[in-house]
């Protein structure tokens, strides 16, 4: 059984994200003038007629009467007017499009790049979010302007478009090609019919020749007929029809950092087309790389960005040189297929490095090499590399290694009477191994010419000429000069290895001190300061977080603090949240923001999406990354998105525990609901019932006790639910302790029958700022707790205390106390009923009451037992913060004179 | 002739009702009912009671609503009888005009004791001399002389203007904003640790053992209240 049988992954995933999205029909033609637009809104009309809701998103009528007329049927979405440097521009209005949910939209010029400050750079890219929306749409291209076909067009009609749509936009939608034979083109252009922007008319002579438009013609049939290949190849695919398609071709491009990169990038990306193959686009990094100009960077990004908009995987690999990993990589990608350049070195260049092409045949082996020519030429102004800072090093290395030739002279001359010629000779070798060593080549170089002039001068003979007398002191100068060219060799390429180590050592040390800053975070907050504390010290950036809420992204942590974003830094978090792709300056997305954003995205196993968005941006406005961070600010990403998924997670085991506790109190809590509340209501309906025969005194006592009893367990129901749910009124006022106290003895006068209330509070207590109802209810049900346990006719003391820091207030027992070793959990709910035994009753909530409450306010509470007379004592603890210092004389009372 | 009082009961619930009409009905008042707010304002015109016992859980609208309605309406004396306790609501009643709050679950011995309370503030209200007993401490409004036990007993001005405050209606609950406005009229801040350290004071002068009052008793979060010992429940 082979691999084909079966449908491919990719294909099925690909089939499946296409349902529910939009279709795309585009009308291609081979020059303007061929009547796309027409031809669009025709079928828009047969669409419409046919019942479908059929909208213009944009459409450029050019003043033509019969387009006009066209549009004149449709409902057209009205444009959004952007302005720009004093012109206001009227772009289409993607956000009234999607609200406004049409079946199908038409959308003229796929191709036009859309006014600065748009959503998108590009209008294809809006294309794609009306169709990720679910809706189809019409749109209209000319060949010209399709990506890889753009240098192909270039080359015979000598325009240049600049606009171009990626092959991908294409290869997803059904291509209806406008024709019309050249002669009858040429017609109407002669009659005005086609519409020519003013910049082109230079060109337009050329342009409209018979040839080109002939050419152009069958290049857009072709590229018609290619689409429903592919679309069909697809089919294949998905459906595992046994295909008869080429497999196991991998091509693989290798890109430098100059401009005809691209030129190879597209022809990667037809060959692929044409061998159906995946394919990657790679730069190989060696140590030259640290020394590109910010031009070159920038060059270098934009084509690997134009690789992944043309569908190829992209990757830049460090090697110490570009044929050594170039191999590698081709090797480990089980390429069968290398696109490279050809260089455009000089013969000089290429004596002494070997031609890269010819070692890398010769390395490959079995992979065939494709060599393109490069079109440098093509690219006016620009013959050659611009010369690179630092190509001759610090002039202070060539002074030190003049120093040293001249010492190593002096120090010849000394023993020249102990040496021999030759031997003063090697002498010479330690300065040019050094500065070889130490400062490169060209010092290297430099050091040996100096010390064979100083050797020729100071010591061959004639000495003080520089005429060479013995033609075999030739040689020695040949050897200096040998000598330096291969050490500096040899030393240039161990401080590249070393360097190299060293950045992928910086590089991983920063990602573990990364993790383990993250790790080290407990909370969300403390997460989300560090993620931005790290990436701003990482990459140099400003960083910010943002995390989704009902109304858009909010920032929730920033380094430098940050507390408001701009609208359009807004946008571009939100659209990078909601589409899980970057957005902003450097991505394909609202690129007027100076900020970038990436998505932070869960794994997939805990199937969170996107967690939140991070964003940076450099304090110059400058591009937020250099290309070569990027691959530490995705791994900084998958760290950060790991670190968060952890921490959801604990805190989702912490839930999860938290809900076990609260059911085990709720059992609790039933039991004890059916327990205390049925015995004082069997109590109360026996008793009525027995009064009805015989009314008695006694009786009805006992429906009272047991009511109020009753009474107190449902308010203490009512309280305990409160605290449970964090929702206890506070209103604090400055209190007097003895209202409190004698509020509370006087409501629990039933409860305390027996026992007398004593007072020892200094009458000079000071006022409490707490509030009046929870603490009386905290009285209470301390002072109904000692009623409870406290032994017969015993008095019950109620004892305040000023102490350093706190006022104590204490109800004092005496009666058994607390068991050993309980004394925190009595305050816990329920606690009694996990007793043994049930001696007394009462609910079990009264002190989990008492300490809720006390806590709800600042307050704190113990338990304790004392032990002359034996007892228990339970405490509330006030803090100094919530007790009002003396204000005696700030109310004018004065006494009557 | 003695004057039957018209008392009206404004509940829904039949078994609250027949409560308090059983105990009014003993003490020799004469009672009449409603059931909802509508009812028991169309009762108010009829009857003119001299006192209605409101309950704020109503059918039709919430018997906060009705308090300002009722002192509008007539001068009858208002008792809230009611199962809310948050003191916000006590306040809010109290400060719309109530004349008192009662929580339920009440005791009906507590009841009587706030409609004679009533009914005794009511038959002052004419502009006799006000002069209050409690126990051995008298007050004489008038010549704003207090004395305890047959002797004089010497008062702030301050501490004299808020006892005149819960005097003037003896047994009834004043707020504390009620008894501030007074006292600190050009205060617009209220200090309430002010007025706990004057009435703290004036325990210390007026009460028998000022750390377990028996004359000014606290209301806990709403305000004081005059106790006359004959009107303990």
């Amino acid at each position: 059984m082979t691999q084909n049988d079966r449908p491919s992954p990719e294909a099925l995933l690909r089939a499946a994200a296409q349902e529910g999205r939009g279709r795309l029909k585009v009308f291609l033609g081979a020059a303007p003038g061929v009547g796309k637009t027409w031809e669009m809104l025709t079928e828009g009309h047969q669409r419409r007629d046919a019942g479908v809701d059929v909208v213009v998103g944009v459409v450029e009528t050019h003043g033509r009467r019969e387009t006009e007329a066209l549009v004149q049927g449709h409902e057209v979405i009205p444009r959004r007017n952007v302005e720009h440097k004093g012109h206001s521009l009227g772009e289409m209005d993607i956000d009234a499009i999607l609200a406004r949910a049409p079946a199908l939209v038409l959308v003229d010029e796929l191709a036009h790049t859309n006014a600065p400050g748009s959503r998108h750079p590009k209008r294809y890219q809006d294309v794609e979010e009306l169709l990720d929306a679910g809706i189809d749409v019409y749109s209209a291209i000319n060949i010209q302007h399709v990506e890889s076909l753009n240098d192909v067009v270039a080359s015979f009609t000598r325009v240049r478009v600049r606009e171009t749509v990626p092959d991908f936009v294409l290869e997803q939608a059904e291509i209806e090609v406008v024709d019309i034979p050249p002669d009858e083109l040429i017609e109407r252009l002669k009659d005005g019919k086609v519409y020519i922007p003013r910049e082109a008319t230079r060109a337009l002579g050329h342009f409209f020749s018979k040839t080109n438009l002939t050419a152009l013609r069958e290049l857009a049939l072709r590229r018609a007929a290619q689409a429903v290949d592919a679309q069909m190849l697809e089919h294949v695919r998905a459906n595992a029809l046994a295909g008869s398609f080429a497999v196991g071709e991998r091509i693989v491009v290798a890109v430098s950092e100059l401009p005809h990169a691209a030129g190879l990038v597209r022809a990667g990306k037809r060959m692929a087309d044409a061998l159906r193959a995946p394919w990657t686009a790679v730069h190989i990094e060696t140590q030259r790389h640290r020394q590109f100009t910010g031009e070159e960077r920038r060059q270098l990004a934009d084509t690997l960005a134009l690789a992944t908009r043309l569908g190829a995987s992209t990757a830049s690999i460090p090697a110490t040189d570009v044929v050594e990993g170039l191999r590698q990589f081709a090797r480990e990608a089980r390429a069968t297929q290398i696109v490279i350049g050809k260089s455009s070195r000089t013969w000089w260049f290429e004596m002494r490095h070997g031609s890269v092409v010819d070692r890398l045949v010769r390395s490959v082996g079995d992979v065939a090499v494709h060599v393109l020519p490069s079109g440098e030429a093509a690219v006016p102004g620009r013959k050659t590399r611009h010369r690179r800072r630092g190509h001759w090093g610090n002039p202070a290395d060539y002074l030190w290694s003049l120093l040293m030739v001249a010492a190593m002279a002096v120090i010849g001359r000394l023993l020249l009477e102990a040496l021999d010629l030759g031997n003063i000779a090697l002498l010479f070798l330690i300065p040019v191994m050094f500065a070889a060593a130490t400062f490169g080549l060209r010092a290297g170089l430099f050091a040996g010419l100096a010390s064979s002039l100083a050797y020729n001068f100071f010591f061959l003979p004639p000495t003080g000429t520089l005429t060479v007398s013995n033609p075999e002191n030739v040689i020695s100068i040949l050897v200096l000069l040998g000598v330096a060219v291969v050490t500096s060799q040899f030393a240039a390429r161990v401080r590249a290895q070393a360097d190299l180590a060293g950045s992928s050592a910086r590089q991983n040390a920063a990602l573990a001190s990364f993790s383990r800053q993250l790790t080290a975070a407990v909370t969300r907050e403390e997460l989300m300061q560090a993620i931005c504390a790290e990436v701003s010290r990482l990459l140099d950036v400003r960083a910010v977080l943002l995390l989704p809420s009902a109304d858009g992204p909010v920032l929730a942590a920033a380094l430098p603090p940050e507390d408001r974003l701009e609208q359009i830094e807004r946008a571009a978090a939100q659209w990078a949240m909601e589409n899980d792709q970057s957005a902003g300056r450097g991505s394909a997305t609202l690129t007027a923001s100076d900020w970038l954003f990436n998505p932070l995205r869960s794994s997939a196993a805990s199937g969170r999406g996107v967690l939140g968005v991070l964003g940076i941006a450099r304090t110059d406005a400058a591009d937020p990354l250099r290309s070569d961070q990027l691959p530490l600010l995705m791994s900084l990403l998958d760290q950060a998105s790991i670190a968060f998924d952890r921490l959801t997670l604990e805190e989702e085991n912490l839930r999860a525990q938290a809900v076990g506790e609260r059911d085990r109190l709720r059992s609790a809590l039933l039991s004890s609901v059916s327990h205390d509340l049925r015995t004082p209501l069997t109590t109360i309906l026996t008793a009525a019932k027995e009064m009805r025969q015989h009314p008695s005194g006694e009786l009805a006592e006992a429906i009272e006790t047991e009511a109020l009893r009753l009474n107190r367990f449902v308010a203490n129901l009512l309280d305990m639910a409160r605290v449970e749910a964090g929702a206890l009124p506070m209103k604090p006022e400055p209190t007097d302790l003895f209202d409190a106290v004698a509020g509370a003895a006087h409501d629990t006068r039933a409860a305390l029958h027996g026992h007398a209330v004593q007072l020892d509070i200094p009458p000079d207590v000071p006022l409490v700022r707490v509030d009046p109802v929870l603490l009386h209810h905290c009285l209470i049900n301390l002072l109904d707790n000692a009623g409870r346990y406290a032994d017969p006719g015993t008095p019950i003391l109620i004892r305040g205390r000023r102490v350093p820091d706190m006022l104590l207030l204490s109800v004092i027992d005496q009666g058994p106390g607390i068991p050993l070793g309980q004394e925190k959990r009595v305050f816990e709910t329920f606690t009694r009923l996990e007793g043994s035994d049930r001696v007394r009753h009462g609910t079990g909530l009264g002190l989990a009451i008492v300490k809720g409450f006390a806590e709800a306010m600042g307050l704190s509470v113990a338990a304790s037992n004392n032990e002359d007379p034996p007892g228990a004592c339970f405490t509330i603890r006030i803090p100094d913060a919530l007790i009002l210092k003396s204000f005696e004389g700030n109310f004018e009372d004065r006494d009557v004179p | 002739m003695t004057i039957r009082h018209k008392v009206l009961i404004v509940d829904d619930e039949p078994q609250i009702r027949r409560l308090i009409l059983a105990a009014l009905g003993r003490a020799d008042y004469h009672v009449i009912e409603a059931v909802n707010g509508r009812e028991a304002l169309d009762r108010l015109r009829q009857e003119r009671p001299d006192i209605v016992l409101l309950d704020l859980g109503l059918p039709d609208r919430d018997g906060l609503e009705l308090v300002p309605i009722i002192k509008q309406q007539s001068d009858t004396t208002l008792i809230i009888v009611s199962a809310r306790e948050a003191t916000e609501e006590k306040v809010a009643a109290l400060d719309l005009g109530a004349d008192d709050y009662l929580t339920k679950p009440f005791d009906t011995d507590e009841l009587l004791a706030r409609v004679r309370v009533a009914l005794r503030n009511r038959m002052t209200r004419g502009g006799g001399v006000p002069a209050v007993t409690a126990g051995d401490l008298s007050i004489d409004l008038m010549n704003r002389r207090i004395a305890k036990a047959g002797k004089e007993v010497h008062l702030t001005p301050k501490e004299y203007a808020v006892l005149a405050q819960l005097a003037k209606f003896p047994g009834r609950v004043i707020t504390h904003d009620q008894i501030m406005v007074n006292v600190w009229p050009n205060e617009s801040e209220r200090h309430v640790e002010y007025l706990r350290v004057l009435v703290r004071s004036l325990r210390q002068k007026l009460e028998t053992d000022p750390q377990r009052p028996q004359i000014i008793s606290n209301e806990v979060g709403i305000g004081y209240r005059l106790r006359l010992p004959e009107d303990a429940a």
